[in-house]
């Protein structure tokens, strides 16, 4: 990635060069810091949480965890957790299903007009969700899917096709074509074609694609508040709980965001390398 | 709708069309088929319920009064613009967007050009830097609003006194600056996207280049100034829109931090309000067209500058 530099020789530029790399770590840890904070509250009891100033070296304790998991006789996550888990992951592999032949017809064998497609799918993700939920709701309402998670999976996986399509049309193109031309001669039709060549070489770009969808599936907080209740309630629905304050609860608080945040922190560090792209809808690599 | 926003790049590698109409015509079928399933399914989820939203927002219809609804014509949208709450809320969204986009550029900018040099645990840092982008909206609005706002025992308030004892200012942030409060967490939060961005922007510069002006005597901020800021310029820009893209969205933070309370109600949580809260239908729906409108604005922008990166890429593979 680093562009190699000739490294410098001066003993003045050499200072100033740690100087630069000490200030790139006090902002990276000033940026955690919050974070850090959090995680080390959510092992705190709730009274040592509490305290002003804040209580740094109090002893450490499971009980915001066991609190946040209903020990305490309040509404279980777990519920929750699987629904978002489910509508998730199914809304991911629905979006890879539909992304994976657009993204061959608009990266190997080429459409007309293949770009206005692109630009189609991309000037969808700019529509703001707003603008459709009113409709939405009352479609849900009237057909009985109000508080189903299957309807959130239809809406997430539309919310996420077109960074699918972006990224994935991207990763398509690095497939030599020579391969796929040589299946195809030899009388393979597309879904094994699909199957066996394209996603076997463009397996860590749709990897990528997968994780991204899922951290913004996970995420979404607007849909879910409107359409579902007490069955299909997801995960941010359920922190949404936590917006009033209910006496010393700060641990528990602290320990709910951190188990929830877990699934989108470990796929983003995973996805790191191709955060950018994705979140660029490959414009930038 | 958006369709009429998109540019076209120049289509240099569509094949040659087939010599023979009717087997022209199947073939070119078999090679729109898989397309297909993926384009159906999002005009009908997406383009769909916003002209049944374009439709409802010439009636006048409240949800708890089904039998009075009626056509009314323009009545929703000269309600929406005339009325005071909402003129507020279209305020507060681009004061929103305008400061959380800019700080977040600004600070984006340095952080990206001090992860550009190579130093020790370079690694770290980015990987410290990108947590805060890493969190669940709503954790990362619940952690800003509980445990380091809170006026008692939050950590903001807790430093002070560490910091200057009994006698020291404890302000309740979110009452008194409630914008800037959600404003904070929100820069906190997409402060790391931009620096990605402008990371990947900083690292596609020409090496070649920058070590021949300094070759010629260029300083630092010559350089800085004269060749990074320039072939910087897309890649800010792609940050600025893609995060006002989200951002005149945001939801989240918003109904978390203050529930719209204080005057910090934006257009997406108004929409949320009057139709969830207040079941004014055509009211919301007059008033969602409108938050389309604005964002067909920054989208127009925002396609023509992905378009040329798309184009740049395109002609340097």
């Amino acid at each position: 990635m680093s562009p190699v530099r000739t490294p410098p020789a001066a003993p003045v530029v050499r200072t100033r060069g740690l100087g630069l790399g000490l200030a790139a770590w006090l902002a990276g840890l000033l940026f955690f810091l919050p974070v850090a904070w959090m995680a080390l509250t959510s092992f705190h009891s709730e009274e040592d949480a509490a305290t002003n100033p804040p209580s740094v070296a109090a002893s450490l304790t499971l009980d915001g965890y066991r609190e946040f998991f209903g020990s305490g006789g309040g509404a279980s996550p777990w519920p929750s957790l699987i629904n978002s888990l489910v509508a998730s992951t199914a809304s991911t592999l629905l979006v890879l299903v539909l992304a994976l032949p657009a993204a061959y017809a608009l990266s190997i064998r080429r459409v007309r007009k293949w770009t206005d497609v692109l630009f189609f799918f991309l000037s969808t993700k700019m529509l703001p969700v707003v603008a459709g939920l009113l409709p939405i709701y009352l479609f849900a309402k009237d057909t009985g899917l109000l508080d189903n998670i299957w309807l959130l999976v239809v809406l997430y996986t539309s919310m996420n096709l077109p960074i699918a399509v972006w990224m994935m049309q991207s990763f398509l193109a690095e497939v030599p074509v020579a391969v796929i031309e040589a299946a195809h001669v030899d009388g393979a039709r597309l879904p094994t074609v699909l199957t066996r060549i394209v996603a076997p070489i463009a397996l860590p770009g749709i990897a990528a694609t997968a994780l991204i969808c899922f951290i913004f599936s996970w995420n979404e907080l607007l849909f879910a508040r409107v359409l579902t209740g007490v069955v299909a309630q997801t995960a941010p629905v359920f922190l949404t709980g936590f917006i009033t304050s209910q006496g010393l609860f700060l641990a528990k608080v602290c320990a709910a965001s951190l188990v929830i945040s877990l699934p989108v922190l470990a796929a983003g560090f995973a996805a790191q390398d191709k955060l950018v792209q994705g979140l660029s809808l490959g414009a930038v690599k | 709708m958006t369709a009429t926003t998109t540019p076209a790049p120049a289509r240099t590698r569509v094949p040659a069309t087939a010599p023979r109409r009717t087997h022209g015509r199947l073939r070119a079928w078999a090679t729109r088929a898989p397309l297909l399933p993926a384009l159906v399914f999002m005009v009908a989820v997406t383009q769909l319920p916003f002209v049944a939203t374009l439709v409802i927002s010439f009636y006048d219809w409240n949800a708890l009064y089904p039998d009075a609804r009626a056509f009314t014509g323009l009545a929703n949208y000269q309600e929406v613009l005339t009325d005071a709450d909402l003129r507020e809320s279209v305020g507060t969204t681009i004061l929103l967007t305008v400061t959380v986009v800019l700080a977040s550029l600004v600070i984006g900018l340095g952080l990206a050009l001090l992860l550009d040099r190579r130093f020790r645990g370079r690694g770290v840092v980015r990987t410290l830097l990108i947590t805060p982008f890493l969190l669940v909206p709503v954790a990362a609005a619940l952690l800003w609003k509980h445990v380091l706002y809170n006026p008692e025992y939050g950590l903001f308030n807790g430093l002070l006194h560490w910091v200057g004892g009994d006698g020291a200012a404890q302000p309740d942030w979110i009452s008194r600056t409630p914008l800037l409060a959600i404003e904070l967490a929100l820069i906190w939060q997409w402060t790391p996207f931009m620096m990605l961005i402008l990371l990947a922007g900083l690292q596609s510069r020409d090496t070649e280049l920058i070590e021949a002006a300094r070759m010629d005597g260029a300083g630092t901020w010559q350089i800085f100034r004269h060749l990074t800021l320039p072939h910087l310029r897309r890649y800010l820009e792609l940050g600025a829109l893609l995060g006002s893209v989200h951002i005149v969205q945001n939801f989240d933070a918003v109904f978390t931090i203050t529930s719209g309370g204080l005057g910090t109600a934006n257009l997406p949580y108004t929409v949320y309000q009057s139709f969830y809260q207040a079941h004014e239908n055509g009211l919301a729906s007059a008033a969602g067209v409108l938050v389309v409108i604005g964002s067909l604005v920054i989208a127009t922008f925002a396609l023509r500058v992905v378009s040329s990166l798309f184009r740049e890429e395109a002609s340097r593979a």
